[in-house]
């Protein structure tokens, strides 16, 4: 099971993600993270669901312009690094938050490893979907591994 | 030139922290080998044919005297002796140990140095014209651009990951010897008709497989915008780029695959979210970097200097002709930039020894106010010589080997690194470029055939620049053998060309006698004046490949 760096902490992810395709369960309980597809084929029983039990997640080859009237009804909103070498999930995570305004939780997921946690949180993503053998200092010695920065980026105090 | 302020220094050292512990997990089994490699290819370590290549950033080619005297310590005690000067104005060491890459970047920290993002998918190393600042058709100093673009590019945490390398150069001349046409991007600093400084903004230049030179995509940009529209071109290019082949991944095949005009409007529009927003550079922060580029004190030429000069020029034929190729004018009456050749016959161009870095870090204190530049053609450069000063300057440079009076001639030859070191090379190139420096070693010559560019690569990826060499070699393998394909007629400066391919490629052996052929043809056709690439834009690629083909014919 993968864990899930918060606030500086690895706690337990209790969003159940669906992939591609999957049925949304009907129980209401459970925090659900849909993929954006199904969020669009799903959206009259899914909009029904606690806002604080939805979230959708999306690859980072979307467009965050397209989410732009459904975002803030979102809790949770995951972009996916197929492969760490793809940095298309930054670009991404920068427009939900700045050009978009998305100001709910922005989980970074798939394939990313520790040491591209400083960047991420610098592009606006505040949780971290990192593999199970990763211990936390690790983890916060790379989220924390630069003091200071030559960019401002919108999520950051300027 | 720019000193480090706390920021840069808690950077590069919190960069050197960052490194060790990676370098310690990756030892550790605790990051993969896939993992590790854009980690240190951001560092500059590749790992190479015969042991790792360390390749440390001299930001738009200047370094201080300090600076050369400590690479000359890294090379004695970390090294072999030598470090080797690249055509991305970058230095690189050939054979460090793995564990002490390290301690030689904290060798390097210690004097405002690093290697960060000299290698990897990411913006690299800014480069300039290396007679910045000092040039007599210069409109506006780049030298302050580059440093502020260095800074926006560095540590970039949305860029890091780019589909593949990208590189920018900076020219603020009339004539552009920063070659802006063959980069990712090419930033041209004019003024306009008010004398306001302005910004033409080319993208998609580059070498490589596919040799493309650059568009226009914002002819009149204002210098404040600069950091929010290079933040609008590189995301378009993040998130659009070609990531399924790395061969179609550079920023050119997108370019190319929208067309220029509509790339320009994807970038336009992604600028409005951007445009006038926190990274807009104020008049105070361009100060800053402005004050960093400062004119040194230079003092009135004595009385009398200029007749020395030409009884000392009439006296001495050596003199004159390293006057005639390596010494430029300065803006300041004078003075005089000179070019320290790293191209002596039988030394793979670019390559220095730490006892001669010591003794230019010597030479450009005495002679140069402490500073040297690393020029695109893997030389050096003394920018602020007093002419009063030449003639010493000379004696000390030709007792040093640094004296070859050939540059801008065919044997001020561009090289790579090649088979002999380059895991990605296909064939040799610095025993071609050798073995060319030898068939024509004639002076005279060489400088009857007057300024003409040869450059080599050892394969396609291009760091010789074959493609923009007047005459350009490139190294093939065919079914294990080495082969050499020469093209006539590319052009990196303003009128900027890509080369024409011959024919049928040669072998090693061949390729000095085809040269001769090739300058034969030259010198037959030439009018009166005319240089070799002003000839084949007048006759043609034809007349040439007739005489290289002949025997076969």
């Amino acid at each position: 099971m993968p864990k899930l760096l918060k606030k500086r902490a690895l706690v337990e992810d209790r969003w159940l993600r669906l992939g591609p395709g999957e049925e949304p369960p009907t129980c209401a309980d459970t925090p659900l993270l849909v993929p954006l597809e199904t969020w669009r084929s799903h959206r009259g029983t899914l909009a029904s669901r606690r806002p604080e039990h939805l979230g959708v997640w999306l690859d980072g080859d979307a467009e965050p312009a397209e989410l732009e009237a459904d975002l803030q009804r979102f809790a949770c909103v995951a972009v996916r690094f197929p492969s760490f070498t793809d940095g298309r999930g930054f670009s991404c995570a920068r427009l939900l938050r700045e050009q978009q305004g998305y100001q709910g939780e922005l989980r970074a997921i798939g394939d990313i490893f520790p040491d591209q946690l400083h960047y991420l949180q610098r592009c606006g993503f505040d949780s971290f979907e990192l593999a199970d053998d990763v211990p936390l200092d690790t983890a916060l010695r790379c989220l924390d591994a630069f003091s200071t920065s030559y960019q401002k980026t919108g999520t950051e105090p300027h | 030139m720019y000193r480090y302020d706390d920021r840069d220094r808690t950077l590069v050292k919190e960069r050197v922290r960052q490194f060790r512990d990676q370098m310690e997990r990756y030892l550790a089994g605790a990051l993969t080998e896939d993992q590790f490699r854009p980690l240190r290819l951001q560092n500059g370590l590749y790992i190479q044919r015969l042991a790792p290549m360390l390749r440390i950033s001299i930001p738009y080619g200047l370094i201080s005297a300090q600076q050369l005297r400590r690479l000359a310590r890294i090379a004695r005690e970390y090294d072999k002796g030598y470090a080797h000067f690249t055509t991305r104005q970058n230095v690189q060491f050939n054979w460090p140990q793995l564990e002490e890459i390290p301690a030689i970047l904290e060798e390097l920290a210690e004097v405002e140095m690093h290697a960060i993002q000299t290698s990897g998918n990411c913006v690299r190393n800014i480069t300039t014209d290396e007679f910045a600042g000092v040039a007599p058709d210069e409109v506006e100093d780049p030298r302050p651009w580059c440093e502020l673009v260095r800074q926006w590019a560095t540590f970039h945490p949305e860029f890091a990951f780019l589909p593949r390398k990208f590189k920018i150069a900076i020219s603020g001349s009339e004539r552009d010897r920063a070659a802006i046409q063959i980069h990712d991007i090419g930033l041209a600093l004019y003024r306009n008709a008010n004398g306001e400084v302005r910004v033409q903004v080319l993208v998609g230049g580059g070498l490589g497989r596919t040799p493309i030179l650059g568009e226009t995509i914002h002819e009149a940009l204002e210098p404040r915008h600069l950091r929010t529209y290079l933040d609008a071109i590189l995301r378009v290019y993040n998130r659009y780029g070609r990531r399924d082949n790395k061969y179609k991944a550079r920023i050119k095949i997108l370019v190319k695959a929208w067309g220029v005009q509509e790339f320009a409007r994807r970038v336009e529009r992604e600028w409005q979210s951007l445009k006038d927003g926190p990274n807009t550079i104020t008049e105070a922060e361009l100060a800053h970097f402005r004050s960093f580029f400062t004119t040194p004190e230079y003092q009135a030429p004595a009385a009398g200097t200029e007749a020395a000069i030409q009884a000392q020029a009439g006296a001495d034929r050596a003199f004159s002709r390293w006057l005639e190729r390596n010494v430029r004018p300065h803006r300041a009456p004078g003075y005089a930039a000179v070019t320290l050749s790293l191209k002596p016959v039988g030394i793979p161009p670019g390559d220095v020894t730490d006892a001669q870095l010591e003794a230019i870090a010597d030479l450009a204190e005495t002679f140069s106010f402490g500073e040297a530049r690393v020029t695109h053609h893997q030389n050096l450069v003394f920018a602020d010589v007093p002419r009063a000063e030449l003639y010493r300057l000379w004696r000390e440079l030709k007792s040093l080997g640094f004296a070859t009076p050939t540059i801008g001639t065919l044997s001020d030859i561009i090289c790579c690194p090649g088979g002999d070191f380059c895991s990605l090379a296909n064939a040799k190139s610095i025993p071609i470029a050798e073995a060319i420096q030898r068939e024509f070693d004639d002076l005279d010559y060489l400088y009857d055939l007057g300024d003409l560019s040869l450059n080599i690569s050892g394969c396609m990826n291009a760091c010789g620049h074959h493609h923009v060499g007047n005459i350009g070699i490139l190294g093939v393998d065919k079914k294990g053998e080495e082969f050499y394909q020469i093209q006539i007629g590319g052009d990196a400066g303003s009128d900027a060309a890509l080369g024409q391919v011959l024919g049928p490629s040669f072998y090693a052996p061949e390729v000095p006698t085809v040269i001769g052929r090739i300058l034969e043809t030259y010198i037959q056709l030439r009018s009166e004046g005319e240089t070799f690439v002003e000839t084949y834009r007048r006759v043609g690629v034809a007349p040439f490949k007739e005489r290289v083909y002949a025997k076969a014919a």
